[in-house]
């Protein structure tokens, strides 16, 4: 379907394709069997400008927005999550410092960023604060003109590989949820170190790793927004980076939809193509239906945010919630559309099947989701 | 360091088809690309300027349409573009095509000029090496590796047969790539951006000096006096057998057919 994209939309959309199809699919199972991190491709989309895509020109970006953004996680995660993921993550990394940094953070950090010359990683998550963040007990005291960091982030995406950590840590436990506050860690600062990498169902080519902070000192003026913003931060980050989930959602569905379709022309049983068998066919155009009201979602919701309204937890909570769920379908539908052919690695709709599990998962579950937009239900059905 | 690389805006050939009747390629409806081996060319250009600064021009001869290639090699990082176009200069054979090039470099100037091993399509392999002759430079083809590069020295592998030669020269020089020098990078969207915005130069007969009677068909001396496709007379046969059932037959037949 046509969405209506401006020429600079399409000229975005088009190189990211180009990557996607010459520089991502020739070797993502490769990096998928070898559990590697994608450097040379972070380093293609680096020099071809994608880090940028969302960072305002005057700090060295595009100043495009989360539109836009989806378009490329889109066409990435149509070839492989590993490597979307690993280059989302910077998104949710530097939300933060963009929505929320003072403007000397800005000039400091953002030219890095948008040349992708320093990829990012986002850190809230901790053993005992998953779904519920107000667990975080990594603790941030102000000492002098430091603060200093101490407890242990689990499963963050790039640690390790990223130059630039944000963090949420609590400067006052006693105020609870008002008590956590953002910061920006740089790789080498000491005390800050990481655990193994995590070995997990998929998306293997992205690292997850510990990050262990022990009497870890950074400058005051590392400290984003105010202290006690903590969370606020990170739940207005979280709503900015979610359409993006969402459009990692409608990628993997996409590729996994055509590789279906594709096997399903070529494949004959019963003396005909198996796409000329109704089952079949039923199940491709439920994929296919899927997909498109996914995609029109996370596209409406992206522009929505750029729009610059104020309130859209609700709405990106939904675009995350529904293509992620269509994504886990499609995969499990596409593999089923190939037979055994689906369950096997010279194809690679397993793959897109393992990966897809975790776009329901990370950034907020999907029953996490259904809990945002039914809070905002009840709020707005109480000023009706 | 001002650095040159000739493109030829060329029909993809994984695209084309070839008319039975007239033994033509069939251009209607085929996308054009540059020629591969000129993104290399490309490539090892933007290289030497990030490491010693400088401008890296690009230069097509071909019809306004080849402008697009020209905006692409922008978008990949080319500082400008120069569209030699006439209508003086249809019909060019390589010999002309490298005459009209050698008059617009030698009014652009360079240290370096960069072009590919071989365009798809003519296929000839001699625009380079002739272009160099009419500049009265040196040429070293089919480079695989630049080893060092200075404002006034280079040091290249050049591919053979049986190996490699290593190739010093003073500058300026032409030098024709093959693809194993390096990978061309994908255009970046800054540089599509720009590209779009890029002010193409045009060159015409006017403006190179260039006499008339040595452009275009005019100044071709090839005569194509047939085109034809070879017909394909594949005859196989295994020759079946011990190893020395095998051998033994072979050299029989071979003799046989007064190959031996
Ligand atoms: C590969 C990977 C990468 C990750 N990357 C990052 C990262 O870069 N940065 C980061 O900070 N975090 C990251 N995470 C963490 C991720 O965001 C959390 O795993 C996620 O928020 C869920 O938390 P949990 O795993 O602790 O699940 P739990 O909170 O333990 O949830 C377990 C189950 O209980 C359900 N549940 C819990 N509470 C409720 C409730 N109130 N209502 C309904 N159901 C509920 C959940 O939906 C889930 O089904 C990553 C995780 C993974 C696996
Ligand atoms: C027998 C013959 C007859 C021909 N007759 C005609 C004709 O009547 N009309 C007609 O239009 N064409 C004709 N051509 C095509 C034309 O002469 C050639 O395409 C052209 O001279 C380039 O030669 P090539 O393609 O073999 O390039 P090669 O010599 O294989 O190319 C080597 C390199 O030279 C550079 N280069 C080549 N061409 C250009 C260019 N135009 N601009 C910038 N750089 C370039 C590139 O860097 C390229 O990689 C003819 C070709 C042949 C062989």
């Amino acid at each position: 379907m046509d969405y209506f994209l401006d020429e600079e939309q399409s000229m975005i959309r088009d190189l990211a394709r180009q990557i996607a199809d010459d520089k991502v699919m020739p070797v993502r199972a490769e990096l998928d069997e070898k559990e590697e991190f994608p450097w040379e491709i972070m380093k293609t989309l680096a020099q071809s400008d994608f880090f940028g895509i969302y960072v305002p020109e005057e700090y060295g970006g595009l100043g495009k927005g989360g539109f836009e953004l989806a378009l490329v996680i889109e066409e990435l995660s149509r070839a492989c999550l590993g490597v979307s993921t690993t280059y989302a993550a910077n998104a949710l990394g530097t939300y933060p410092i963009l929505l929320y940094g003072s403007d000397e953070q800005k000039r400091k950090y953002l030219p890095g960023i948008a040349s992708g010359e320093k990829l990012v990683a986002f850190g809230l998550t901790e053993a005992n604060a998953g779904s519920d963040a107000s667990g975080v007990q990594t603790t941030a005291k102000l000492e002098g003109s430091e603060y200093v960091l101490n407890g242990t982030k689990q499963w963050i995406t790039n640690g390790g590989e990223a130059e630039i950590y944000t963090i949420i840590a609590m400067t006052d436990k006693a105020k609870g949820a008002r008590g956590a506050s953002a910061f920006i860690v740089e790789k080498g600062t000491p005390g800050l170190s990481f655990g193994k990498k995590e070995n997990k169902l998929g998306i293997k080519a992205s690292s997850t790793r510990e990050l262990i902070f022990e009497n870890c000192r950074v400058p005051r003026e590392n400290l984003i927004g105010k202290q006690g913003m903590g969370f606020i931060i990170a739940m207005k980050t979280l709503d900015n980076s979610r359409t993006g989930v969402g459009a990692q959602g409608v990628g993997v569905a996409q590729g996994a939809f055509d590789a279906a379709a594709a096997y399903a022309r070529e494949r004959h049983q019963f003396g005909q193509p198996i796409i000329s068998i109704q089952a079949v066919q039923h199940m491709l155009a439920d994929m296919a239906t899927g997909i498109e009201a996914a995609r029109a979602l996370v596209y409406s919701v992206a522009r929505f945010i750029d729009s610059k309204v104020k309130d859209v937890s609700k709405e990106s909570a939904m675009a995350k919630l529904f293509a992620t769920d269509v994504a886990m379908k499609v995969t499990v539908d596409a593999v089923q559309v190939m037979g055994g052919a689906g369950y096997m690695k010279e194809y690679p709709v397993e793959k897109m099947m393992r990966d897809a599990k975790i776009l329901q998962i990370y950034e907020g579950t999907n029953q996490i989701q259904r809990n945002v937009i039914g809070q905002a239900i009840i709020k707005e059905s109480a000023r009706l | 360091m001002d650095i040159i690389v000739c493109i030829k805006q060329v029909p993809d050939t994984a695209e084309i088809r070839i008319n039975p009747e007239t033994n033509t390629l069939m251009r209607e409806g085929v996308p054009s690309i540059i020629n591969p081996f000129d993104l290399h060319a490309l490539e090892a250009a933007l290289q030497i300027r990030e490491q010693l600064g400088g401008r890296v021009t690009v230069l097509t001869m071909g019809p306004p349409q080849a402008e697009v290639s020209l905006r692409e090699a922008v978008s990949m990082g080319a500082d400008e573009a120069v569209l030699l176009s006439d209508r003086a200069f249809a019909g060019s054979d390589t010999w002309a095509t490298s005459y009209t090039l050698a008059r617009a470099i030698k009014k652009l100037g360079a240290h370096l000029i960069f072009c590919g091993k071989q365009a798809i399509d003519g296929d000839t392999a001699q625009v380079g090496p002739e272009t160099a002759e009419f500049l009265d430079m040196p040429h070293i083809s089919y480079i695989r590796k630049i080893e060092e590069v200075r404002d006034d020295y280079i040091r290249v592998e050049r591919m053979m047969d049986d190996g490699y030669d290593v190739v010093e020269s003073s500058l300026p020089v032409l030098l024709t790539v093959v693809r194993e020098l390096n990978q061309p990078r994908m255009p970046s969207l800054k540089g599509k951006m720009a590209a779009k915005k890029a002010v193409i130069k045009k060159m015409g007969m006017a403006d190179i000096d260039a006499r008339e009677e040595d452009l275009g068909l005019r100044g071709s001396p090839t005569q194509v006096k047939n085109i034809f496709a070879p017909e394909i007379r594949a005859e196989r046969r295994m020759i079946g057998g011990t190893a020395e059932e095998q051998v033994y037959t072979l050299i029989k037949e071979l003799r046989e057919s007064k190959c031996l």
